[in-house]
This record gives structure tokens, C-alpha cells and sequence, in this order.
């Protein structure tokens, strides 16, 4: 016959100023594990929401990023005149060729200056970004000094809400219209006309062009045809596809990070938690004997003494997922080595990460408790029953 | 004497308890100092920064370059000693893991204006002397095996091509901050080709390094300097390389007050842990402490006992950390030299360490003495552990 859990939940219960000090131990380590395990997952969040499938980005050749790239205007016309490309309004190919530059803007309150990205837009690109939609105000008139900025650009930098100007480039722009980006990148750039900004940042060639394929099975084909192209030395990769290789060392730095804080964190809250049931079995000597005499198994005891190490695991892990789902509410925004320009992205929890997060504490309740346990299990009646 | 043989008669009664709780805090304590010397290794940049340059670069930003002939003028302004300038060539060897930094720049100013980069003389005269050439930090060297002679093939990202270099001459740091991951090659080598595939991207380069006679005119140098550039198509900031250093930091602050933040976790954890234990040694004791108050010792004399036990087991634990951190710090610093190009673990950081000790120890002991004081002799004796 098994012993009741209610045994096991009954011994932390009488040692409370214990059993609290090692479920704290262990929410702590639950909670740096589940958010650097959030953060991660923002991060991969925002970049999955920037880019979409059917969308192709063209750059230079091993260019890595749309700032270092540069698309000269023949090059791009040779490109917009591919069959592949989807057809727009009016009949003209959905596409646009885009200028992205980056500038230095003091942030409100601090005056901080942080890198910001701006993107020279046409036509369709708008409609090219489903998920970035006008919040306030209007789009900017072609051929006029007027820009868009993103809703955290607006809120964190001087000058950038609607109705204020900004000056760079020896220009003065009035922001004209908010839009909404949602989590992606973009909700960190200011758009603007593309002819107008490369006349005042003096750039006679565009950095991207974007487009959307008529047919997303298509992409193979005219990839091939643009890399082979020799009037063009340029490489076209899935938007999807090129945002995931921008992040690339963050979502290192990041795995890196997490992996190593989690081992070295669980570490110490397992020695936690090895004192304790170490503790729990030396105080319980003679209650052990009673068990066995009283005609318990060995595998009860054993049992017994790891449901208890683990209860103390899980409590720990509900605690510390408790305080991680409050990160939620928090946005970091720092800057992406990569491309240079500032990326916001929030902590975020998913069912997954609820679920490996408590096994996780399961498993240092486990580790922590089993030889402990085992301990328990290997005394002897007599000697176990004889001490006081 | 007598006093510190009880306390280690103390700490090891249950020997397997305090060697773990020694272990948890060993763990702690080198975690900690990898933690900090982590957000060292951030600022090893500024720390190497000299007060005797400046640099000059595009207001708008680093992105955007300056026309080569604003050499001359900045030479004109009282005060410089040199102008050198540079370019961020972000060369990539054979993939893009290899990373590290690769600037093309002018060659002699560079030489003069950074002493900290330590080159032979035989090595400094074959670099100068051959525009194709480059000059490589030990520690890149050291991480794909180049030797002198060899030649090197990068892609570049921003200039592209594949782009041949002799290597040259392998510098050296002359102090433990300097960055040993560069790649420097001949600015010449760099325009001369661009004038020949994107000739309006020749003659121009991304700052100017710009030596100033002393730190102090170093303010007056660049608000002249910045002064001089108003108005025209590139104007200008000029700071210390110091603050131009800082300013890179400034944007990845966030990361760093995450790593300071789990580092102050980190320790939090173990005095949980810490604290825990002495809780259960003092529970375990309560029948002594209550015959110790019989016989006419005072609740303080407890208190000592308690907290000088709390402190040997922390003491051994920061030490054991400490003497760990040097190994790990160089294992890690090895096998992360693309990210961090400077790991050393300072002298502050030990003291953190040492700090942080204390406060576990004291932090762990104040409850349980508390309780040791306030135990009643009769309810003492009567318990039972």
C-alpha cells in the first residue's frame, strides 16, 4: 500500500519557515528561466510578425541587412519587370522599392540619442505590410516633406508625435500620421516619401526592393533568375526568411545566455533542495522506522520522500510563473547589432513555456530529492526505530 | 583561537549539509563574478578609450560618411596633433560566424594614434610599405592560424567583392583592456577600387580619428571642429572616444541591466539557500542553546556563535568561488572572444565577490539568531528538534 500524499503534504506544511525558503529558491530560478524562455520567444514573435511568406525582399549580394545593401534605379527596374511579381492596383506590379537609412534622434526626457531606421516608402508599401496599419492622421503626399512614425517612435522620441516636426538630413518633416505595427519591427521606423528622402540624404541608389510573388511556389524560380542575372548583383530571399537571419546573434546571445544562467541558477536551488529533504529525512529517522515497521515498502518511503521533493519543486514553479507572467507588461528595446537599429520586442508567455517551465521545477524537485530519498528508504528498522 | 575551532566544530557537524551549502555558494559566488565581468567586458571599450583622441563622424549617423578633405581643415584647428581617418569595412571570413571587427584605415596616423597596439618595427615598416597588406590582433590570429605572409580572402557587406590581404605584422596589446581582435588594412587599398566600381563612394571615409595635443583643449578641439562643418552638406559631431565608446553602450542598455539584475538574483537564490540551512542548524541546536542560557551565557554570545558559524561556511564558499572565477573567465572569454574581445576579470569585481559573501553570511544568520535570542530556557530544554 502506498503512503497518502497528504503525508508527504503534511511534513512541508509543519516545517514552514523550511519549505518557504526552498520554493522561494526554486520560483526564482523557475522565474529566470521562464523569462529568458519569454524573451526568447518575443523576440522570435516580432520577427515571424515583420516578415510574411509571400513576400520577397531583394538586396546586394552579401549585403546582409537593407542598410548595408544598395539597389541601383536600372537594377531595379530590371527587377520590377519579372513575371513572378503579383499585380497591384491599376494594373501596375506590387512592388516597392524602398530606401532605409539610419539617423541619430535624441530620445524625450533623457535626450539620449538612439539609432533610428528610416524607411523611404512607395506605393505599396503599405499594402506590402498587412500587419502595419494608419492609426491617426494620414499617409505622406508624395513628393512632400512629410513622414509617419511608428506608435514607439512617437512615444520615445522628440518630435516624432503627429503634428511636431523633426529636423534631419538639413530638412525640416512634419509628422503627419502614427501607424500601428503591432509587435514588429517596423513599429520602431519613421516612413516617408522614398524620392524625397533619397534626394535629402543624397543617395542615388534604393537599399531594398519588395515585393510580393504572384504565386508563393514561384519563389525558386525567379530567386534563380535574379541571382543569375548577370546585369544584377543581387539575392532575393524570403521576408521571412531575411528577418530571421538579421537576428540571428541576438537569438544566440539569447539561447547562450538562457541556457547558461539556467544551468548554474538550478544548480544552486537543487542543492536547496537536497539540504532540505536531507533535513526532512535525518529529523523523520525514527517516524521512517515506524512506517517500516508498520509494514511499508521500501519503494513507499522512497516514493513518499520524492513526491514530497517534488510537491516543494512545483510549488516553487507556480510561483515563479506566477511572478514571470507579470513580465509580460515590460518591452525591451535595445539595439540589434546586426542592422544597427533599435529592436523592441516583449516578454512573451506561451502554453509551452508554462508547461516546460513546471516540468522543469518537477525535475529539480526530483533531483534535489532523490538521494535523499533514496537514504530514507535504504535504513534499517531497528537502528531507525532506536534514534531519537 | 579557541572561538574559531568551535565555529568550525560547528559548521561541519553535519558535514554533508555544509558541504553542499558550501558548494551552492561556490556556484553563486562564480556566477556572480562571471556576471560582472560580463558587463566589465561591455565596457572594455570605454575603459581602453584614451582621453587624447577624438572622433569625428557624420551628425547624422555612423551610416553616413564624410568627405575625405575635411582631413586638411580639421588639421587647420589649434590644438590637433593628427588626423587619421577609417572606414567600418565589416569583412566576413569565409561565414558569417567568424566575426570581428575590420576597419580600413589610414596607416600611419592609425599606428601613431593608437600606441597601445604593440607591432614590431620590422612588421610595422612591411605594413606601411605594401598597400595590400594587413595587420591583425593576436587573438584573431590565434582563432584561424594566420601567420605572417599568408593571405586572407574577405567578403565584404558593405564594399563588395572579395577583397585579398597579405598579413603583415600581429599586434599585441600593451595593457590587458586592449581589444586583440582587429583587422586593419590600408584605406588606399579600399578607394582605389572604389573609384574604379562606385566612384561616388570614393574619397570618403566614416570618421576621423583625431589626436589632440592635450586632454585638456579636448573639449575646445571639438566643439572648433563641429563649429567649422555647420551648415554644410555633412556636418559633424566630434566626442571623446570616450563618449563615442558610451554611446555604443547606451543603446544595448537594456542587456546590461538584465545581466546586472540576474547577478543580484543570483545571489538572492544562495541566501535563500544560505539562510535555510543556518535555520535548520539553529532548529536542530535549540535543546544547547537553551542549556548554553542555563549556564549563564547571554542571547549574544549565541548570536556570535551563530553568525561566525554562518560566516566560516560563506567565507569558504566565496573563496572556492573566487579561485574558480579565473579559470572559467578564461575558458569563457576564449570561447566567446567574437562577442566579447575583452574578458579579463578585474580587481573589482573580487571585492564585489567578497561583498557578496558578507551579505549572505549576515543575511543567512540575522533570523536564526533572532530566534536563538528570544527562545524561553523551559520551551529550549523542553524541545526536541
Amino acid at each position: 500500500m502506498a503512503i497518502p500524499v497528504f503525508y508527504s503534504f503534511r511534513n512541508l506544511w509543519t516545517r514552514k519557515l523550511t519549505t518557504v525558503l526552498t520554493a522561494a529558491g526554486m520560483a526564482l530560478v523557475v522565474f529566470v528561466f521562464a523569462s529568458v524562455m519569454m524573451l526568447a520567444e518575443g523576440l522570435r514573435k516580432t520577427l515571424i510578425e515583420t516578415g510574411s511568406y509571400d513576400n520577397v525582399v531583394v538586396i546586394r549580394k552579401a549585403s546582409q541587412s537593407e542598410m548595408q545593401s544598395g539597389v541601383d534605379r536600372t537594377q531595379a527596374s530590371i527587377v520590377e519587370a519579372e513575371p513572378e511579381i503579383a499585380i497591384g492596383d491599376a494594373g501596375k506590379p506590387f512592388l516597392s522599392k524602398e530606401l532605409v537609412v539610419i539617423i541619430n534622434l535624441p530620445k524625450r526626457g533623457s535626450d539620449k540619442p538612439s539609432n533610428i531606421t528610416i524607411r523611404g516608402i512607395g506605393e505599396f508599401s503599405l499594402a506590402l505590410r498587412p500587419q502595419v496599419k494608419l492609426m491617426e492622421g494620414r499617409m505622406p503626399r508624395s513628393g512632400s516633406s512629410e513622414i509617419i512614425a511608428g506608435e514607439s517612435v512617437a512615444k520615445r522620441f522628440r518630435g516624432a508625435g503627429i503634428g511636431e516636426k523633426i529636423r534631419f538630413a538639413m530638412r525640416d518633416w512634419s509628422v503627419v500620421g502614427i501607424f500601428d505595427a503591432g509587435k514588429t519591427g517596423y513599429s520602431s521606423e519613421i516612413w516617408g516619401d522614398v524620392d524625397q528622402l533619397m534626394q535629402a540624404f543624397r543617395r542615388p541608389a534604393y537599399s531594398s526592393v519588395l515585393f510580393k510573388l504572384r504565386d508563393s511556389s514561384e519563389f525558386q524560380k525567379i530567386k534563380e533568375r535574379i541571382e543569375g542575372d548577370p546585369r544584377l548583383t543581387l539575392e532575393a530571399k524570403r521576408e521571412t526568411k531575411y528577418y530571421e537571419d538579421q537576428s540571428e546573434m541576438m537569438a544566440k546571445f539569447l539561447r547562450i545566455l538562457g541556457i547558461s544562467l539556467t544551468i548554474i541558477f538550478s544548480l544552486g536551488a537543487m542543492i536547496g533542495a537536497m539540504i532540505t529533504m536531507y533535513a526532512a529525512v535525518a529529523n523523520r529517522t525514527a517516524e521512517i522506522g515506524t512506517l517500516r515497521a508498520l509494514g511499508f515498502q521500501r519503494r513507499n518511503i522512497l516514493a513518499a520522500f520524492l513526491i514530497e521533493s517534488m510537491l516543494l519543486g512545483l510549488s516553487g514553479g507556480l510561483i515563479g510563473l506566477l511572478f514571470a507572467s507579470f513580465m509580460q507588461f515590460i518591452t525591451i528595446s535595445t539595439v540589434n547589432w546586426q542592422t544597427f537599429s533599435e529592436l523592441a520586442f516583449s516578454f512573451t508567455l506561451t502554453s509551452e513555456i508554462v508547461i516546460i517551465s513546471l516540468i522543469f521545477s518537477l525535475v529539480m524537485g526530483f533531483v534535489g530529492g532523490v538521494l535523499p530519498a533514496v537514504r530514507a528508504s535504504r535504513m534499517n528498522i531497528v537502528e531507525a526505530l532506536r534514534a531519537t | 583561537m579557541i572561538l574559531l575551532k568551535l565555529l568550525f566544530k560547528n559548521a561541519f557537524r553535519h558535514k554533508l549539509r555544509t558541504s553542499l551549502t558550501v558548494l551552492g555558494i561556490t556556484i553563486a559566488i562564480l556566477a556572480f563574478g562571471m556576471l560582472r565581468t560580463v558587463v566589465g567586458a561591455w565596457y572594455a571599450g570605454v575603459e581602453a578609450s584614451s582621453s587624447t583622441r577624438l572622433i569625428t563622424r557624420n551628425a547624422v549617423s555612423l551610416v553616413f560618411f564624410l568627405p575625405l578633405s575635411y582631413k586638411e581643415k580639421i588639421l587647420q584647428v589649434p590644438g590637433v596633433k593628427e588626423v587619421g581617418y577609417s572606414y567600418w569595412f565589416g569583412g566576413v571570413y569565409i561565414s558569417e560566424k567568424n566575426f570581428f571587427p575590420s576597419f580600413a584605415t589610414e596607416a600611419k596616423a592609425a599606428l601613431d594614434l593608437f600606441p597601445e597596439f604593440v607591432l614590431p618595427e620590422s612588421e610595422k615598416n612591411a605594413f606601411l610599405r605594401d598597400r595590400k597588406s594587413a595587420v591583425v590582433g593576436r587573438k584573431t590570429a590565434k582563432r584561424f592560424g594566420w601567420k605572417k605572409g599568408d593571405i586572407v580572402t574577405l567578403k565584404g557587406t558593405i564594399f563588395p567583392g572579395n577583397w585579398e590581404f597579405v598579413i603583415r605584422g600581429i599586434y599585441r596589446g600593451a595593457q590587458k583592456s586592449t581589444d586583440e581582435t582587429q583587422f586593419i588594412f590600408h584605406w588606399n587599398y579600399l578607394n582605389e577600387s572604389l573609384k574604379k566600381t562606385a566612384p561616388y563612394r570614393a574619397d570618403k571615409v566614416g570618421w576621423f580619428l583625431v589626436g589632440v595635443k592635450s586632454p585638456n583643449v579636448a573639449a575646445d578641439v571639438a566643439v572648433a571642429i563641429d563649429k567649422m562643418f555647420k551648415n554644410s552638406l555633412a556636418e559633424t559631431i566630434t566626442e571623446t572616444e570616450k563618449a563615442f565608446q558610451l554611446s555604443f553602450i547606451s543603446m544595448t542598455e537594456a542587456i546590461v541591466v538584465v545581466i546586472q539584475l540576474v547577478s543580484i538574483i543570483v545571489i538572492i537564490i544562495i541566501m535563500v539557500v544560505m539562510a535555510n540551512t543556518m535555520a535548520m542548524t539553529v532548529r536542530e541546536r535549540t535543546g544547547e542553546y537553551a542549556i548554553m542560557k542555563t549556564l549563564g551565557f547571554g542571547g549574544w554570545h549565541m548570536a556570535g556563535l551563530i553568525f561566525g558559524e554562518s560566516l566560516v561556511i560563506a567565507t569558504l564558499g566565496s573563496l572556492l568561488g573566487i579561485a574558480f572565477t579565473f579559470p572559467a573567465a578564461k575558458a569563457f572569454g576564449d570561447s566567446l572572444s567574437q562577442f566579447f574581445p575583452v574578458f579579463v576579470v578585474s580587481e573589482r569585481t573580487i571585492y564585489k565577490d567578497m561583498a557578496a559573501g558578507f551579505i549572505v553570511a549576515v543575511v543567512a544568520a540575522v533570523f536564526p539568531i533572532w530566534r536563538a535570542i528570544k527562545l524561553k530556557v523551559a520551551d529550549g530544554l523542553r524541545s526536541i528538534g
